[in-house]
């Protein structure tokens, strides 16, 4: 007996530190940023949603796979981020649909940029340089300025450089570009770009061969003539039937440049990807069968996101509006308001529901909601530092159902206990056993309960998969306190003088449960003199059953002739 | 009257009273089909659901703080401001807050009807808020819910066939299920609910609540019919039945505990802040409980006897149990002999001791 006291405060002191863990870790992350209060999704603090689809341009059939959805959402988040909307998050839904929310109102110019298609292009480079601005004392004269001779003949012949197009790439500073206007850089002029890593910035030629001309990309450790791996890592290209001809040719020219000039820019093509250059090789090898491999100081991790950019690019992808919803933030905050006023009416009426049908009893289960729901609430903000979870009204709306789920499974426990004691076994011992038999029920109900809120999680598209997170969350915050705190309260309780005798108040008094007597064989039936009573409390509390048990069994009498049972 | 509450309770547990949700499951079963009929005729009859406009698309506003609730004045500001606009449905739907849909607008319409509309409801800018859903996310919504319904199915009926070791218990929660969740939409349908993404994760839930319930009842039945066989007094059905009622007082405290903060968010919901996701997902959510309960009992439970009771096993203890009740067979005594009390032990009814 004495163990499982002692097993008790151990739990109790478990749960402490659970507890203490959860905060500690939203102390350790508020270090680095993070808040004491969770993080409001759009519809609480106001805002703009945009839900897209993503569409694949010329034809209706081709699905987008998940790797070209995420390169989709890298673009987006690029151009919200590079239009100086601040705090914007753009997130994938169910691997079909990406999310775009962003605080106060969507002007026109954003919108569009969001939902524009993102293009692959091969471009020949005419001239590279640093990525800032050239000074102003250091800037071409205007006689120096390159005067085209004539009319160009290739993608790489300097006669694309007009005086215009030198100033704007003299002008150019990659630090401070907010926004590079694809839709701008026309296909059949030569245009300025800067490096996406913001290492170089270029002149460079109409565009020659488009995304759509890639086959496939792959990456994978450079091959020596001999076949053995170098230990480099390559990024393979391979282009269609028709590209691969107008590759060779860019292929012989640019190794005719690099051998008359070794180290000319104009030897190097771009990939451009969104109006930014992706890489820029230099091309050593005629290639004539349209496999070509780019060489450099990939990472395995850059050969893979630059061949994952070139698949993408293959495939190129513009995005529908589904859905678009602007919440002002006073419509957020009334939600949230009368949200909050809500789960604490709920709350309220759960405290008196509980004390009502299992007096003290139900003081436990009140304060291990409390303790649920602060538990549910740290979680919930120690996510938002950690994960940028974000706290919607749906989410909410979860918080509040879960209040009636979490009481339930102190109503299993507490039920099973009462069935025990109508059993007539001893308190102590109907809690061990009520115990042992409900804590299946429990967890078995609670597997369930949270099966739910992972499909549901998974399945539901918009603002309500919040409602599916919390609920998840509260499951499990609900068998932590389950365990380590309502079991071992109720065992502690269990052991003092009040509940252990049952108590009229405790809510497991014996007569109010109509125990019957424990059935001891023999025809014999334990009457209350057999068990020598310890203590004068409960020799009173004997004489009060007895005077209880007399007026029970007359009410019993009056009740059962009129039920005419 | 908590009291009164623990007495039923006492009765129900020692099966002095005993509601016959086994005995009449043939009533039970029949009554269960036709509410599921109606509620699948229900649909068909009034011509389909009244669908939320995520499922029709268009443009939708809602202006908060408004002092005049007419809604005149916002079809009046509406026309002059989009006279395009076809479908325009203006409503009040909580104090002080007005819902306008239309079909679908163009960027700039958007922003002339929200211009509009704040001047006619004289409300500064803040308090209008716009969205516009295209015609296929309410389609995709249903599509992904459906997938979520098809894998929480599959995924539960393989664990309880798993846990309960029996897939006859798996079947007939499944059947507790589509009870549960076609009587709730049906009542949507019929009363005219609208029905909206929030009210379809809604019924979801409801899957999961019909089923933690589902679960937590089938427990006890499988602990009461562990050694069905063994005792000579009560046949499997009565097992089952006995099992069911003693779970019943907590079915109906889980029941009222749900529906409380669901409850008061409906209440909430509905009265301050009109339509929306709180309101649609409580709403679902309270009809649901109380047919999920309902289902639970009704249904899932009796189905799941009707689908035992007829094993050879358990029709021969069936007989056994009726051959005992007719004297015609002595007891065994594997037992010490005892002299009981009063009757069949069932029955007793002794002071009651604390022990």
């Amino acid at each position: 007996m004495t163990r499982k006291l002692s097993h008790a405060r151990n739990t109790l002191v478990g749960m402490f530190l659970v507890i203490a863990a959860v905060v500690g870790g939203i102390f350790a992350t508020t270090a680095s940023g993070g808040s004491w209060s969770p993080k409001l999704a759009l519809d609480l603090s106001g805002g703009t949603q945009l839900i897209l689809a993503p569409q694949v341009s010329g034809s209706d059939s081709q699905e987008v796979t998940e790797e070209q959805l995420e390169q989709a959402v890298d673009i987006i988040r690029q151009r919200v981020d590079g239009s100086g909307v601040a705090e914007a998050e753009v997130t994938t839904q169910s691997g079909q649909n990406v999310v775009v929310s962003l605080p106060g109102a969507l002007d026109k110019q954003t919108r569009d940029l969001i939902q524009a298609s993102a293009q692959m292009s091969f471009r020949s480079v005419l001239q590279a340089g640093a990525p800032t601005a050239v000074a102003e004392e250091s800037r071409l004269s205007e006689d120096q300025l390159p005067q085209p001779a004539g009319e160009p003949e290739n993608g790489s012949d300097p006669n694309w450089i007009s005086a215009d197009l030198y100033r704007q790439f003299e002008a150019l500073d990659c630090a401070a570009v907010a926004n590079e206007d694809a839709e701008a850089q026309n296909p059949e002029n030569a245009i300025v770009a800067c490096a996406t890593d913001g290492t170089e910035k270029y002149i460079l030629g109409p565009v020659e061969l488009n995304g759509t001309d890639i086959k496939n990309a792959s990456y994978g450790q450079v091959q020596s003539a001999q076949g053995f791996a170098t230990g480099q890592w390559g990024v393979n290209i391979e282009f269609t039937d028709t590209a691969r001809e107008v590759f060779r040719d860019i292929t012989t020219r640019m190794v005719g440049i690099g051998a008359t000039t070794p180290g000319s820019p104009r030897s190097r093509f771009a990939i451009l990807l969104d109006g930014k250059v992706l890489s820029s090789p230099s091309s050593k090898a005629i290639i004539a069968d349209g496999r070509a491999q780019i060489t450099g100081n990939f990472t395995e991790e850059s050969a893979k996101a630059l061949s994952e950019q070139l698949k993408y690019g293959a495939l190129p992808i513009s995005f529908a509006i589904q859905s678009e919803q602007q919440i002002s933030a006073t419509l957020g905050t009334d939600q949230l308001k009368w949200g909050l006023l809500a789960g604490l009416i709920g709350l309220v009426l759960v405290f008196i529901y509980s004390i009502f049908q299992y007096r003290l009893v139900g003081l436990v289960n009140i304060f291990s909601i409390i303790v649920a729901a602060i538990f549910s609430l740290a979680l919930i903000v120690l996510l938002g530092n950690l994960m940028n979870y974000r706290l919607s009204l749906a989410g909410v709306a979860g918080l509040i159902v879960s209040i009636g789920l979490m009481a339930d499974s102190f109503i299993v426990y507490f039920e099973r206990i009462r069935d025990e004691i109508r059993s007539g076994r001893t308190i102590a011992a109907a809690i061990d056993h009520g115990w042992q038999r409900a804590q299946r029920t429990i967890l078995a109900s609670k597997a369930v309960n949270l099966l739910a809120a992972v499909v549901l999680y998974l399945a539901s598209v918009g603002n309500v998969r919040g409602f599916a997170f919390t609920l998840g969350l509260t499951a499990i915050s609900d068998l932590v306190v389950t365990y380590l705190l309502i079991h071992p309260l109720i065992v502690l309780l269990g052991n003092t003088s009040y509940f252990k005798n049952g108590g009229r108040f405790s809510g497991m008094d014996p007569v109010a449960l109509g125990a019957t007597p424990l059935y001891r064989g023999a025809g014999r039936v334990r009457t209350p003199d057999e068990a020598p009573l310890e203590s004068a409390a409960e020799r009173r509390r004997a004489a009060r059953l007895a005077a209880e048990q007399e007026a029970l069994e007359a009410d019993k009498m009056k009740a059962g002739g009129n039920r005419g049972e | 009257m908590a009291n009164k509450l623990a007495q039923f309770g006492n009765d129900l547990h020692s099966g002095q009273k005993s509601f016959g949700f086994v005995a009449n499951r043939k009533k039970w079963a029949v009554l269960a089909l036709l509410i599921v009929v109606a509620a699948a005729l229900v649909p068909v009859l009034r011509g389909g659901f009244n669908l939320g406009i995520e499922f029709r698309g268009g443009s939708e506003f809602t202006v908060s703080s408004v002092q005049q609730t007419a809604p005149a004045i916002g079809e009046n500001a509406i026309f002059t401001a989009a006279p395009e606009a076809s479908d325009v449905r203006v409503t009040n739907i909580a104090p002080g807050t007005m819902r306008a849909q239309m079909s679908e607008l163009t960027d700039d319409q958007t922003l002339a009807v929200a211009s509009s509309l704040r001047d006619a409801y004289a409300v500064s800018d803040a308090e209008v808020t716009s969205s516009f859903v295209g015609p296929t996310w309410g389609a995709d919504v249903t599509r992904q819910a459906l997938w979520g319904l098809v894998w929480f199915v599959t995924l539960v009926m393989a664990g309880m066939a798993l846990y309960f070791r029996t897939w006859k218990m798996a079947v007939s929660a499944i059947a507790g299920l589509i009870f549960t969740v076609v009587t709730t939409v049906g009542l949507y349908a019929l009363i005219g609910l609208e029905i909206t993404p929030s009210a379809i994760i809604g019924f979801l839930t409801i899957l999961s609540y019909s089923l933690y319930d589902t679960v937590v009842v089938f427990d006890k039945i499988r602990e009461n019919t562990a050694r069905a066989f063994e005792g000579k007094d009560k046949t499997f059905g009565e097992q089952i039945n006995l099992a069911i009622n003693q779970t019943l007082v907590r079915s109906i405290n889980t029941s009222i505990v749900g529906l409380l903060p669901v409850g008061s968010i409906l209440f909430i919901g509905s009265l301050m802040l009109g339509a929306g996701t709180l309101k649609d997902l409580s709403l679902a959510l309270f009809i649901g409980i109380i047919v999920g309960t309902l289902g639970t009992l009704f249904v899932a439970a009796p189905v799941y006897a009707w689908l035992r009771l007829g094993e050879k096993a358990i029709v021969e203890h069936d007989a056994l149990v009726e051959k005992h009740r007719r004297g015609e067979i002595t007891e065994e005594h594997n037992e010490q002999p005892v002299t009981r009390p009063e009757a069949t032990m069932q029955r007793i009814e002794v002071n009651n001791i604390n022990l």
